[in-house]
């Protein structure tokens, strides 16, 4: 059982703390969210937070770190992303030039343990943030992206939080980072990865906090229209959609509409601007259907 | 009645994941390890902080969490027996042991419902469950004294919130916003969800209080809802089917990736002997530079001849919109219907296209019926030898969606061996258990001697059949 050490305090006191400090930072968090960062902080365990796009994964990374004045981390993944572009990598040609300008004056043992030292690693987000001794918030961006293998990479910094560089030894974090995974679930993670995380599923919000949240992200609009926003939306979401708008989209549309200077949500507000909430022509026609927008 | 865990609260917990583990919830001795340190961090008043946090130690997966939530309710119920009702359920006479008063309930019932007071629905959900168990409605008389007998469908139909819509609706719908508008529209779904949420209600209250009388681990056996991939499709009933399909598209994709890693491992061919030895020819015959046969990338043509008849339609929607899905791996999809006769409703799946109710335009547009509407499997085969054998190409793989009931016709064998020879490869996806091919008028067995047939009753099973068969 990882134990946080005792030189490292808990970041956050209770869940309700959690939920008071990422609203101060303009995150607005459920219960689920919120006891479950509070729990990922207490156990010293990775937080794995699936869900469907446009709901706010990256966004409680960074919420997470402004409101604990933790430095973010990224490591974005993308398809062939590899140790190099991870971890850490060799400075090539640095070492080249150290080798070249030392030649003739030292011997072979003092060169190759010079060349394979801190000084020419090149330090990759996973192992900056281990290294870090700072609060550190580790954001594994997308992780269903990248490859298998990667994952398998992730298992040791994930579980132990260290780093194994051959040349030079294991690395062992002094200060464990928040470390947060965000998956939109085009592939199913390996057992092994999921297993040494805590899980979230991130939903749409429900009607009350999507409520708040349009509010707080687009002030301007009035609380009758942002009302009637979030009831569409959520009528819209029932139906049988490709793609049900998220709470982005929400967002979005109250922008639109405030751009456009309307001022009620009637048929042909709907009409004229649903194309911000549903992004396939088959969804627009299916919604006009069944809602009567004719 | 309540009896308490002879190992305390970890006891308890264990339970908990051993209920969770026989719905096919995976949880491991780590998971509950976690859960238990998750019980030390949370605070334990907090009901659903616990939930919450117990889900995100033992889950892995969303499709999970329905069935974590009713399980949660049975095993760390919000209250015990009849709790602390704060709503009074209006009794006939305002005798406190009186039967329920059916309309004065209804009215309430009306009110919450208009004011989308959740908290105050679940209370009247509670007390609605306990009042009617104990002393019966207006209706059936009084039956004080008895055996209290919890049931939710005797509850919704006496109460019939479906019934309450239009008189919802009326009370909210702004006077200037004419009926049958957008906003009506919206308004109308909103107070319907509303309504399902107190169905759900009443059943879950219904599920706590049998599980105090009957024991929680028979109700957790029989009531708790299964995983959507686990349904099976013959026995899934309409909201089932729908939640099946909004699975459809993460379902193809986790698909395609595992075959594009298939694909990538599997991207060196064998030794190409013939290649090898004119290459060494170049360096004296000495094989220095072997040649490796590529593998092409085969995207055939497919040809989907599925059942539409009622019995398996929800199965064979299903696996067309899968299939639909998975159309990049295809280089083209023809799909035909039949019950009595085949016909071609290609243009109905193209890309774009609305697919949840396609099955209703399939059954309305094509022409598939000749006499009585049940499925005749070897008149089908027929027609489509007759009319479109040519669809079937040596690059074409042949899927056949169907249970295999031929309603004791002849199941047309010669033709069927036909087709099947035609085509590079050929299918049947049958959504019956195994052990119930070739019983009654089932050909199943018949037709496996001739295309090899695999049992598909849930969604993972499918996926597993389908993976097996995409070209790598």
């Amino acid at each position: 059982m990882p134990d946080v050490s005792p030189l490292q305090s808990p970041a956050f006191g209770s869940v309700a703390d959690v939920t008071e400090r990422l609203a101060a930072v303009g995150y607005l968090a459920s219960t689920a969210v919120a006891t479950t960062v509070f729990l990922a902080d207490r156990l010293g365990k990775p937080l794995l937070v699936e869900g469907p796009a446009g709901v706010g994964k990256t966004e409680l990374a960074k919420a997470v770190a402004e409101s604990t004045k933790a430095e973010l981390v990224r490591l974005q993944c993308y398809e062939g992303i590899d140790e190099a572009r991870a971890l850490y990598e060799w400075n090539h040609a640095k070492q080249l030039l150290r080798i070249t300008a030392g030649q003739g004056n030292e011997d072979w043992d003092r060169t190759r343990d010079d060349v394979f030292s801190e000084e020419f690693l090149l330090p990759r987000p996973l192992l900056t943030a281990i290294r870090r001794p700072d609060p550190t918030v580790l954001l594994v961006d997308e992780i269903d992206k990248a490859d298998v293998e990667v994952e398998g990479l992730l298992l040791e910094v994930l579980s132990d939080y260290q780093v194994t560089v051959p040349e030079m030894g294991t690395i062992t974090a002094t200060r464990k980072p928040f470390a947060l995974l965000t998956s939109n679930s085009t592939r199913e993670l390996s057992e092994a990865l999921k297993r040494r995380c805590l899980f979230l599923h991130l939903d749409f919000p429900d009607a009350d906090l999507e409520r708040r949240i349009v509010a707080s992200r687009v002030p301007e609009l009035t609380e009758a229209l942002t009302d009637a926003l979030v009831r569409t939306v959520r009528v819209l979401r029932g139906l049988e959609l490709r793609k049900a708008p998220s709470v982005a989209e929400t967002i979005d549309w109250g922008r639109t509409l405030l751009a456009l200077g309307m001022d009620t949500l009637d048929d042909d507000a709907v009409r004229a601007t649903l194309g911000v909430v549903l992004k396939h022509q088959s969804d627009q026609v299916k919604a006009a259907a069944e809602l009567r927008l004719n | 009645m309540v009896v308490a865990a002879p190992h305390g609260l970890p006891g308890h917990l264990v339970d908990f994941v051993a209920a969770l583990r026989s719905h096919g919830v995976a949880v491991g001795p780590g998971e509950t390890i976690d859960a238990a340190t998750v019980l030390t961090a949370v605070d334990l008043l907090h009901r659903d902080q616990l939930r919450e946090g117990l889900a995100a130690a033992v889950l892995r997966r969303s499709g999970q969490r329905k069935v974590f939530d009713t399980l949660f309710d049975l095993y760390f119920p919000a209250a015990i027996g009849a709790g602390t009702a704060e709503v009074d359920v209006p009794r006939v006479g305002d005798d406190e042991d009186g039967a329920v008063d059916v309309e004065a309930l209804r009215d309430v019932l009306a009110d919450l419902l208009r004011d989308g007071d959740d908290a105050a629905l679940a209370e009247l959900a509670r007390a609605v469950v306990e009042a009617l168990a104990r002393t019966g409605s207006s209706g059936q008389g009084g039956r004080p004294g008895a055996q209290p007998s919890w049931s939710a469908y005797q509850a919704l139909r006496m109460l019939s919130p479906e019934t309450l819509l239009a008189r919802i609706l009326d009370a909210l719908r702004d006077p200037d916003v004419e009926p049958g508008s957008f906003a009506d529209e919206v308004l109308r779904r909103e107070i319907r969800d509303r309504i399902a949420r107190f169905r759900d209600m009443i059943t879950d209250e219904v599920r706590r209080r049998t599980a105090e009388t009957r024991g929680r681990e028979q109700v957790a056996r029989t009531a708790v809802p299964k995983q959507a991939e686990q349904v099976e499709f013959l026995s899934a009933y309409a909201g089932q089917l729908a939640e099946l399909r909004r699975t459809v598209h993460p379902l193809a994709r986790r698909l395609a990736a595992r075959l594009a890693v298939r694909r990538k491992h599997a991207k060196r061919g064998e030794l190409d002997m013939r290649r090898t030895l004119r290459r060494s020819m170049s360096t004296g015959g000495v094989p220095i530079r072997p040649a490796y046969r590529t593998r092409r990338p085969g995207r055939p043509d497919l040809v989907v001849l599925c059942d539409v008849s009622g019995s398996v339609a929800g199965f064979s929607h299903f696996t067309l919109l899968l299939v639909q899905a998975l159309r990049e791996q295809f280089s083209k999809v023809r799909v035909f219907a039949f019950v009595e006769r085949a016909d071609e409703v290609t243009h109905l799946f193209e890309p774009g296209a609305e697919l949840s109710g396609v099955m209703n335009r399939v059954l309305r547009e094509a022409s598939l019926v000749a006499f009585d509407g049940h499925s005749d499997y070897g008149g089908s085969f027929g027609s489509f030898a007759e009319y479109w054998s040519d669809a079937l190409t040596p690059r074409s793989s042949l899927l056949i969606l169907g249970d295999a009931r031929t309603n004791y016709r002849d199941p047309n064998l010669t033709v069927l061996r036909r087709l099947a020879g035609q085509a590079r490869h050929a299918h049947w996806l049958n959504p019956e258990p195994r052990r119930q091919w070739g019983t009654g008028d089932s050909a199943a067995l018949r037709y496996a001697d001739v295309v090899p047939m695999h049992e598909c009753r849930t969604a993972a099973q499918l996926a597993d059949v389908v993976e097996s068969l995409l070209p790598i």
